[in-house]
């Protein structure tokens, strides 16, 4: 298998894609001339040409509403946010147009749309431009809500959206782009609302998508040598959500620690939360924990930036409390 | 004779000016590069993080138009507000020090360089989401109108605003509402690596102003008097009025986008050929044909150069950000 970046597999997914089928096409500010922002679409311009590969004005809520209508009649549009962070200037053709159309033209108009972009805390950007956002979107009936944490699931799982005939919201991990990982090279796709158990264990579950895996994967490093066997599930989508995978986890361990770098109130965990409740209190040993970035928007310093979001020890801390340890 | 940067200036018509009208001008547009150099700096050494946006080339943009403000007077701008800032008179230290992330920084470095916000000298920020602010702008001169007292806001944003909602909104509501505002495009001709050509139809944003039937203007934007000058006209017509008006602003950044930005979408002709433009060189030829000694330029030039060198230290030497202290709703810390 090659080793590739998740940058390079989100890349492979759409230039297959495109050559796949000529109705897909990228559109988003700074997509084509300028290779991407983060240099995702790296390339595409040069192959498929300025038909295809559209750059944009800073028009956020026209060119939503441009991919919404074009999907309406039968494209499969691409539409790159430059970070999520601007979808909430065209939020309202996300919710209000293409999650809520089919339902709403009685099944005669699907939207085949992919909204995508980088997510989540970046490094030292400041409140406008630092948050996750997953929890907004994975609200909405109509959408399918996408956070993948590895190149392997970058790769099969965009080009799973592209083929999706409903608008998916794909967030990327802005601080993952330049991780590595394996990719097969023949082609494969990832369903939605199946999850991969990142790291099997026994004594506890840790719930956690997009860069928190990483997180928790370097926590349960640490937990593993205070003997403690820490079990990582990644749902990967969470709309679908594969509440089978967490429950079937928690039943094993007894123990639950949801981990999310969103802000806590109304955050997704919050809903896992209830699921693991609902479906398998029998099984737990401890009350679930969740482990959520500070109630506050992110501060611009690097050592308050750090002090606000989740990091490893706070995950170790959760997991403590759950076994009853502290 | 030494020169700030590149050596050469076009010729063209001056508008009349007095050393005591220039110098202090001049002194600024300096102090805002230099500053915004040593903030270069010390991004490449890791101590400042994040996005920086430099408006070096820009200088008599900011400078220019808030010379033609009261102090009481409202300023809205981007996440390229440095000089802004500094020229509403925000002090190099406290900027500095935000850069940093420090304590001591203008918003307790909670903001960083895309934030800056001082409630003593009017400066209503430092917005990051292109666009966003114009309306805000437009809110702060509607309690103008509202309160009648006289104050004028100006808002600045990108030529790459020109194309989203928002500005369209601002500047429709403006008109309707007849608020007393200066709206600037500081038009430099890129947002990041698209130029103009590739985000507009028409390339001239003040056409916009038409179909709202609002006054309009657009001009060159390296000479500061100049600046200063046809700002005022238009802050005259706001403050007398009540009217609004869109300037647009043609000028050029020197450097990237951000930091971040190499900035190969322009040829290094097009950036030489803005560079021998330089708004500071032609503002300093300017003061030696006015009657300034060099002796007292050179002087004026070191203490810029000191107070920008004790900016650094003060960032430097400053403790870091407190221990965290939310600022999330006013009365529930
Ligand atoms: C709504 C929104 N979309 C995208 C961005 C990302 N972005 C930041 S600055 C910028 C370019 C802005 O160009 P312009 O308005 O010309 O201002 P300049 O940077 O040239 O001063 C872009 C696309 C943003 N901040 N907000
Ligand atoms: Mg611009």
């Amino acid at each position: 298998m090659a080793v590739i970046s998740y940058r390079e597999a989100l890349n492979q997914a759409m230039r297959e894609e495109m050559e796949r089928d000529a109705n897909v096409f990228v559109m988003g500010e700074e997509v084509g001339h300028y290779n991407g922002a983060y240099k995702v679409t790296q390339g595409l311009l040069q192959r498929f040409s300025e038909r295809r590969v559209v750059d944009t004005p800073i028009a956020e809520m026209g060119f939503a509403g441009v991919g919404v209508g074009a999907a309406m009649v039968g494209l499969r549009p691409i539409i790159e946010f430059m970070t999520w962070n601007f979808s909430l200037v065209a939020i309202d053709q996300i919710v209000n147009s293409a999650a809520k159309m089919f339902q709403m033209s009685g099944g005669q108009f699907n939207i085949p749309i992919v909204f995508r972009g980088p997510s989540g805390p970046a490094v030292q950007v400041g409140s406008q431009h630092s948050q996750a956002l997953e929890s907004w979107y994975a609200h909405v009936p109509g959408l399918s809500v996408v956070l993948p944490s590895t190149a392997y699931d970058a790769k099969g799982l965009l080009k799973t959206a592209i083929r999706d005939d409903n608008p998916v919201v794909f967030m990327e991990g802005e601080t993952l782009y330049g991780m590595t990982g394996e990719v097969p090279e023949a082609e494969y796709l990832i369903p939605f609302g199946v999850g991969d158990i990142k790291r099997p264990g026994k004594d506890v579950t840790l719930v956690a998508w997009s860069r928190m895996v990483h997180v928790c994967l370097e926590a349960a490093r640490e937990l593993a040598k205070q003997g403690i066997d820490a079990e990582i599930v990644d749902p990967r989508t969470l709309r679908p959500l594969d509440t089978a995978i967490i429950c079937d986890s928690v039943k094993k361990t007894g123990r639950c620690v949801i981990v999310e770098v969103g802000w806590p109130q109304a955050g997704f965990g919050a809903e896992i939360a209830y699921q693991v409740q609902r479906q398998c209190l029998d099984a737990l040993d401890a009350p679930v924990e969740r482990v959520c970035s500070d109630d506050v928007p992110m501060p611009y310093a690097k050592n308050l930036e750090d002090e606000v979001q989740p990091q490893v020890k706070d995950v170790i801390a959760a997991v403590r409390r759950a076994l009853y340890l502290d | 004779m030494t020169l700030p940067d590149s050596a050469r200036v076009e010729p063209e018509q001056a508008v009349p000016t007095t050393v005591d009208e220039l110098a202090p001008l001049y002194r600024q547009m300096l102090a805002i590069r230099r500053m915004e150099e040593a903030a270069a700096k010390a991004y490449s050494q890791g101590k400042i993080g994040g996005f920086l946006h430099l408006i070096i080339g820009q200088e008599a943009v900011c400078v220019g138009s808030i010379a033609a403000l009261k102090p009481d007077d409202y300023v809205v701008a981007t996440y390229r507000e440095h000089g802004h800032a500094y020229a509403k008179g925000i002090a190099a230290r406290p900027i500095m020090a935000e850069l940093y992330g420090k304590k001591t920084g203008l918003v307790k470095g909670l903001g960083g360089s895309m934030h800056l916000f001082d409630k003593p000298t009017n400066f209503l920020g430092g917005h990051g989401i292109v666009g966003g602010h114009v309306p805000l702008a437009a809110g702060a001169a509607f309690a103008s109108k509202y309160r009648n007292d006289g104050r004028v806001t100006v808002c600045y944003f990108g030529d790459g605003a020109a194309t989203i909602g928002g500005f369209a909104e601002g500047l429709s509501l403006s008109a309707l509402w007849k608020l007393p505002i200066v709206l600037i495009c500081e038009n430099n001709q890129y947002s990041m690596g698209t130029p103009l050509y590739r985000s507009l139809a028409v390339e001239d944003v003040s056409l916009r102003a038409l179909a709202h039937g609002m006054a309009r203007d657009r001009f060159d934007g390296d000479d500061v008097i100049r600046v200063k000058r046809r700002i005022a006209e238009a802050v005259d017509r706001a403050r007398v009025t009540g009217e609004p008006t869109l300037v647009e602003i043609v000028t050029y950044r020197f450097r990237g986008h951000s930091m971040s930005d190499p900035g190969l979408y322009r040829t290094k002709e097009e950036v030489e050929e803005w560079r021998r433009r330089d708004p500071l060189n032609r503002a300093r030829l300017r003061l030696l044909e006015v009657g300034m000694a060099e002796a007292a330029i050179e002087a004026l030039e070191a203490d810029v150069k000191a107070e920008i060198e004790d900016s650094v230290k003060f960032a430097e030497d400053s403790a870091p950000a407190d221990a965290y202290t939310p600022y999330v709703m006013k009365g529930a810390q």
